[in-house]
């Protein structure tokens, strides 16, 4: 029997879809910034191995000499982006629903066993609620890394006037080098997650939009507990 | 997202019923809103320039926001607030040159002849030479200059306050105006500034680097050093200072970067 699952509040989906956008926008018009000053790269031993970013990039993205119009767009986009952050964190707290994306303490040890289990190296999985471990562990994160790039960059932003925030970054140069390495942990973050919510299916990315899934259940495995709450046995993932 | 139960619906929906009036719900607001974004977006892109004015080279809603943004932060600004200080020893000796309008194009300049003209409020022109300036209280500063680019380097520069200059040569008068402007000799680079940022204890007219003589890539006899603002508004070789209650012309205002672009 086909039975509808709640799984994501209306503002969770709201501001995911927000912050898509919005983030994209922040990572363009943050390149255009970076172009300027384009002095990091990985380099292990002597031997570069990456440069950010290589000449074609650029061009391709036309991203060269287009500073001053990359900071107009950062400093207008980054209100939104910090708002519709805050309102998330808000919203996460007072609804409760942080509990189910705060890693517990069994998340670090069961994340292994998910990533195995991901890698079709191990067969079962961890029994979980909304999110399984990995989930928790990397969706929060993601917002901690979202309230990084704010104060690493006010820091670069005003770093006489919040000269507190700057050196909290370990001054002004560091912070310049967390807040790019921020950005390039959401291009990592990104990649995953588009091919995990491929990988999952049609159900779970529904869901981040109309805020269900259906699950197929069969009448006698729901059980009255003694709250009156319905809770049942089902193990969909994700 | 709940079905209103309230409107007395017949016959409750079957689940399936519910599943597509949700989804269609859903996905045309998700629709709806999406090419609501990209169109919002696709304005904003091809927004037209600002007006060619004290400010230009922007887009004009951008340059709206740019301005709305420097006004909120700076209600932060305080003269309280210091840049952070190094011991010389961490001052680089090789001081980076990025940018020299209005010195390297200024081929009949010559230094031993230089004059600083400040343009009192009555219209009189104060000339001031080196030994003047050079006579009044030395301040040092070690700070971290950062260039609107993104790089920044450790530099030691000496001179005399801003505001210690305004005193000695008795321009009290001149700073209630709100806002200074310095400009080149051949007045091809021009920066504005708000008084409260050229007042600031740490804002100097410099005329030494790393202990020496200002050489003239880096702005002799004499530049400004305001450690409040990104390295644009630290003009080298200033030739004349003027004062107004109107922001003066700013060099890099008028291709696209904010006016104010402080620290």
């Amino acid at each position: 029997m086909k039975v509808i699952k709640e799984k994501h509040p209306l503002v969770m989906r709201w501001t995911h879809w927000i912050n898509f956008p919005i983030l994209a926008i922040m990572i363009w018009s943050g390149m255009l910034i970076y172009w300027a000053n384009d002095v990091y790269s990985i380099t292990l031993f002597g031997h570069t191995f990456l440069h950010f970013f290589p000449d074609w990039f650029y061009k391709l993205l036309k991203i060269p000499f287009r500073l001053s119009e990359g900071m107009a767009f950062h400093f207008l986009f980054m209100w939104f982006f910090t708002l519709n952050g805050f309102f998330y964190i808000l919203y996460t707290i007072i609804s409760g629903e942080w509990r189910e994306l705060v890693p517990q303490k069994k998340s670090f040890k069961e994340a292994w066993l998910v990533l195995l289990h991901d890698l079709h190296i191990r067969k079962a999985i961890p029994p979980q609620n909304k999110y399984n471990a990995a989930q928790r562990i990397a969706y929060t994160s993601i917002i901690l890394m979202g309230l990084g790039s704010v104060v690493t960059g006010l820091a670069i932003y005003k770093p006489v006037q919040f000269y507190w925030l700057c050196w909290l970054c370990g001054g002004y140069h560091l912070a310049r080098i967390l807040h790019f390495t921020l950005t390039m942990g959401y291009v990592l973050f990104f990649i995953i997650h588009i091919v995990q919510v491929i990988l999952a299916g049609w159900n779970n990315f529904r869901s981040v939009i109309s805020g269900f899934e259906i699950v197929d259940e069969q009448p006698q495995t729901i059980q009255q507990t003694p709250s009156g709450n319905t809770s049942t046995t089902n193990n969909t993932i994700q | 997202m709940k079905n209103s139960e309230s409107k007395k619906i017949k016959k409750e929906l079957s689940v399936d019923q519910k599943i597509n009036r949700r989804n269609f719900i859903s996905f045309t607001t998700f629709f709806v809103m999406g090419s609501v974004a990209f169109g919002g977006w696709k304005w904003l892109y091809n927004s037209p320039l600002e007006p060619s004015g004290t400010t230009a080279g922007a887009h004009k809603p951008l340059r709206r926001a740019l301005s709305k943004t420097e006004l909120f932060f700076r209600r932060f600004y305080s003269k309280d607030h210091l840049v952070q200080t190094y011991p010389k020893s961490m001052a680089a000796s090789n001081v980076r040159v990025n940018s020299n309008i209005g010195v390297e194009d200024d081929t009949d300049f010559k230094p031993e002849e230089w004059q600083l003209s400040v343009m009192k409020n009555n219209g009189e022109a104060l000339k001031i030479s080196i030994d003047d300036i050079k006579a009044l209280p030395k301040t040092e500063i070690v700070f971290d200059f950062k260039c609107v680019e993104g790089w920044d380097q450790i530099q030691h520069w000496a001179g005399v306050k801003f505001s210690d200059f305004m005193t000695y040569f008795k321009l009290n008068d001149q700073a209630d105006k709100q806002y200074v402007g310095m400009k080149t000799p051949n007045e091809a680079y021009y920066v504005g500034l708000e008084m409260e940022g050229a007042m600031h204890p740490q804002t100097i007219l410099a005329y030494e680097m790393n202990d020496q003589p200002l050489k003239l890539e880096h702005g002799a006899p004499l530049r400004l050093i305001i450690p409040v603002k990104y390295g644009i508004k630290n003009l080298k070789r200033i030739g004349t200072i003027t004062f107004s209650n109107q922001r003066p012309p700013d060099y890099w205002a008028e291709q696209g970067y904010d006016y104010y672009s402080g620290l």
